[in-house]
């Protein structure tokens, strides 16, 4: 920063940040990671075993479906749109999962039921995520919908259509039958690789392969672009429509995956799990320094933003604070989190002003 | 006309109401107004005039109490002022009608008047039967006998300038800024609104005029004010004015050298419009049956005013306006039904009027900008591979001469006229065959200017075609081949830049027909 600002060309304005305002914007700029490191040191001197491995994997894994959701959400809040339905994506999609495995696909005028392996499963319901998204994203873009009201909606349609699968009960027992061919499911969430947890595994793949697509695609750099002027995107020839519809779907297919890791984990597939999840995906969005405006945000910052939610009430409930409490906290560290971004932008622009 | 008399000014009071003293506003990166002195005298109106860019806007805003002046004092009634905002502007009197109507579409005339300072009943509860029959006054008073329950969104653009005027009117303002108030106005409306302006200034009203149409200064002012390149140019009274001396003193006195005639002939020009109508629901046509043919190099300016459908054009031709009717092609192909990203494949580009609106994307670097437009070609193995991309964004950086050290740079860190520069870069990363310009030159400084003008010669040179549109009358006879003048949506004039005078442009700028017969219909094959 500082060392650049020292280059500026004589006869541009330059900016004439000092010292201290130098630090002050990057202590602001990472204030999400200092949080990080301050919520860990916190309870690793309160909570005996918090830093103790077993916990950490435990942690990571009530933080992987936050992130996985978080990671689409991302994308949809940096075109400036909203995605509700995602928490309901995670019930469908675990309800359809485990209706694949209890029941297969029955074809009465057959005669037959096709029980699909687990694979073809994962791959089904990925498919139906991505297209409850790609749903959305018509319904923003052809339809003209706003997108909190087009998700909104899309958030009653999915959650009833789960709890219609089994008449609102559950699907328990998701082992699968050695003559069906179709066991395996719980791998995806007990399974671990070297001692580390599969879901985990999984994560990592995803960040690195959204950071990769936010940061370095055409697809990515559309995504910023109309996040932060959609009319200046489309006289540059930017298919807004269509990267729209895209994001919405990326969000699906993230919500499909942490339904599946979800369902997994229990070896059961409830209709109502994934409740209130969009609110913690948006929230560790924001956290992360994602603007609901649109345009600014990283896939790291969100990633970084779901450890600090998580780790914040993992903490809290090893400490033995109430849930009314967690959610108090909960609600000051996010309203902090925007105060901070606020006051990140004012420095900015002084920095940059002089 | 004799309404130069003298103002009628109450007995005994100071004629000069408002006083401007050494005002200097600076922007970065530019100095929007320098030194500049102004005199408002009561019961007159005080014209001023100047190029776009020349600073009448900025001081126009000072005196509104929209922004404040980086030095110099306002002088009001004898005391120092300080506008706080234009409410704290308002309260002392001075109301201001903007060119660009500031109202609320989805509110009726009487809402839209009191907006923010309702007449209320001890209050708290909006007093909506005082506020109608105010309404109702003041649009009787400006003889518009509008319903003050009709939604405004409802109300013709003309109609829609005489609330914003009652508005204005209704703070019972000393001082009435008027921003180019007739530039949407037909002729009937025109002379409806001189007759309110001459209640105005017998009521002691001092009204600070504004227009780009010298003739209607020339009629209705008693004191003209130039303002050129940011500072102080001339003042005099109206007695003393012409209309030359107006162009005189906007222009200065050193002519732009005019473009050596060229021929332009080629076997298929490279853009062909023919017939192109924009429908307007309810009213005229924003764009009336517009057919021109432009050749490959030529640089065409159209000239107009605000609200002839120079914008609109250019978006129905760029694919913006589904609704836009008529034929274009571009080097022979036809586009008509293509969408904005494919036209610009086959070699259209548009530099909207609004930079920052429609042109940029703010949150982006510089350089993330200039490439926004062919991201498609710096890839490889699905990233955007930076080192070509980095290349061309450098090299076009170079060519334009692009004040900026790297290209990592937030946009917003560049003056009005470098982001103009980065607009264009953008389009001409796309090689384009024709670059449309809207207003290529509006809010950036004279250096910037004969840069921007630079560039587009180069381009012609290439063999690009370039149609610009200006309401610049030294613009669009300096930097053109050939002259396009646009009213009321139709095209009234087109010359060839050598024969064009001032006179022309400006008589065909307010004329109301069409010229005769266009060019041949196109050739449909291909």
């Amino acid at each position: 920063m500082a060392s650049r600002t020292a280059e500026a060309v004589a006869g541009l304005p330059q900016p004439r940040a000092s010292r201290g305002a130098a630090l002050t914007l990057l202590v602001l700029k990472l204030r999400t990671f200092i949080a990080l490191i301050l919520v860990v040191a916190f309870f690793a001197a309160l909570a005996p075993n918090f830093l103790s491995l077993a916990n950490v994997i435990i942690m990571s894994k009530h933080v992987a479906i936050n992130a996985f959701l978080a990671i689409g959400m991302t994308f949809v809040i940096l075109t400036g749109g909203i995605d509700l339905s995602v928490g309901s994506i995670v019930g469908l999609v675990g309800m359809a999962a485990g209706g694949l495995i209890t029941y297969g696909i029955p074809l009465p005028m057959f005669g037959v039921v096709i029980y699909p392996n687990v694979f073809e499963i994962f791959g089904m319901t990925l498919l139906l995520g991505t297209l409850i998204g790609g749903f959305n994203g018509v319904l923003v873009t052809r339809f003209g919908v706003a997108p909190f009201i087009a998700t909104l909606g899309t958030m009653y349609i999915a959650r009833g259509a789960a709890l219609l699968l089994n008449d609102g009960a559950t699907f328990p027992n998701l082992v699968g039958r050695p003559e069906f061919g179709n066991q395996g499911f719980p791998v995806l969430g007990a399974g671990t690789v070297l001692g580390i947890p599969l879901s985990i595994i999984i994560l990592v793949i995803v960040a690195l392969v959204a950071a990769w697509v936010a940061g370095r695609t055409p697809l990515g750099r559309q995504v910023y672009a109309i996040g932060g002027n959609e009319r200046a995107s489309l006289l540059s020839g930017v298919y807004v429509d269509r990267v729209k519809i895209i994001v919405y779907m990326i969000a699906g297919f993230c919500a499909a995956i942490a339904g599946l890791v979800v369902a997994s984990q229990l070896v059961a597939s409830h209709p109502a799990s994934g409740t209130t999840f969009e609110m913690n995906a948006i929230a560790a969005a924001v956290l992360g320094g994602t603007s609901l405006a649109g345009g600014r945000g990283t896939i790291g910052g969100t990633v970084v933003g779901a450890f600090v939610i998580g780790v914040l009430s993992d903490g809290l409930v090893m400490m033995g604070v109430s849930e009314f409490w967690q959610m108090v906290i909960k609600g000051i560290v996010i309203i902090s989190a925007v105060i901070l971004d606020q006051m990140q932008g004012a420095a900015a622009r002084r920095a940059r002003l002089g | 006309m004799s309404g130069a008399a003298a103002p009628a000014a109450a007995p005994g009071a100071e004629p000069v109401v408002l006083r401007a003293e050494h005002i200097t506003r600076q922007f970065p990166g530019t100095v929007a107004l320098a030194d500049v002195s102004f005199e408002v005298y009561r019961g007159a109106v005080n014209a001023l005039v100047g190029e776009n860019g020349a600073g009448k806007s900025t001081l126009m805003k000072i005196l509104a109490g929209v922004m404040p002046p980086t030095s110099g004092r306002i002088v009001l009634e004898g005391e120092e002022v300080v506008f706080e905002s234009v409410h704290d502007a308002a309260r002392k009197g001075i109301g201001i009608v903007f060119q660009e109507l500031n109202l609320c579409p989805n509110l009726s005339v009487a809402e839209n008047i009191f907006l923010g300072r309702f007449l209320t009943r001890g209050g708290v509860q909006v007093d909506r039967q005082r506020q109608r029959e105010r309404a109702r006054e003041l649009m009787h008073r400006l003889e518009h006998d509008v319903d003050p329950d009709t939604l405004v969104g409802e109300l013709p653009i003309g109609e829609q300038q005489i609330v914003e005027i009652a508005k204005a009117l209704s703070e019972d303002a000393r001082i009435l800024i008027m921003d180019e108030p007739t530039s949407a106005l037909s002729n009937a409306e025109v002379e409806i609104l001189f007759s309110v302006i001459q209640e105005l200034k017998r009521d002691g009203v001092a009204i600070i005029y504004i227009s780009h149409r010298l003739e209607e200064i020339v009629r209705i002012s008693d004191y003209v004010t130039v303002l050129r390149d940011a500072r102080l140019q001339a003042k005099a009274p109206i007695a003393e004015v012409t209309v030359p001396w107006i162009i005189r003193q906007m222009l200065g006195s050193t002519e732009p050298p005019k473009r050596r005639p060229r021929k332009f002939k080629a076997d298929v020009p490279v853009l062909g419009v023919r017939n192109l109508t924009l429908p307007r629901p309810g009213g005229e046509p924003l764009v009336s049956d517009v057919s021109f043919d432009l050749q490959p190099g030529e640089i065409v300016g159209i000239y107009g005013l605000l609200g002839a459908g120079r914008s609109e054009l250019f978006e129905s031709l760029f694919g913006l306006r589904a609704e836009a009717r008529g034929g274009v092609q571009l080097a022979g192909k036809d586009i008509t039904a293509l969408p904005v990203a494919a036209r610009i494949r086959h070699g259209l580009f548009l530099v909207p009027e609004d930079r920052q609106r429609d042109g940029l994307v703010l949150n982006l670097t510089v350089g993330k900008n200039l490439s926004l437009a062919t991201l498609a070609r710096f890839v490889r193995f699905g990233s955007i591979d930076r080192a070509s991309e980095g290349g061309e964004v450098l090299r076009i950086m170079r060519s334009l001469q692009i004040k900026v050290d790297t290209p990592d740079r937030s946009i917003t860190a560049l003056s009005g006229g470098n982001q103009q520069k980065v607009v264009v870069g953008k389009s001409l990363l796309t090689n384009p065959k024709v670059l449309l310009l809207d207003e290529p030159t509006r809010g950036i400084d004279v250096g910037a200017k004969a840069e921007m003008f630079r560039i587009m010669r180069e381009l012609s040179d290439q063999g690009i075609g370039v149609i610009f549109a200006t309401s610049d009358l030294k613009e669009v006879t300096g930097a053109s081949d050939r002259i396009l003048v646009m009213s009321r949506g139709q095209i009234t004039l087109d010359i060839d830049a050598a024969q064009a005078t001032d006179e022309l442009l400006v008589n065909a700028s307010t004329s109301k027909v069409a010229i005769g017969a266009g060019p041949a219909p196109l050739n449909t094959e291909s």
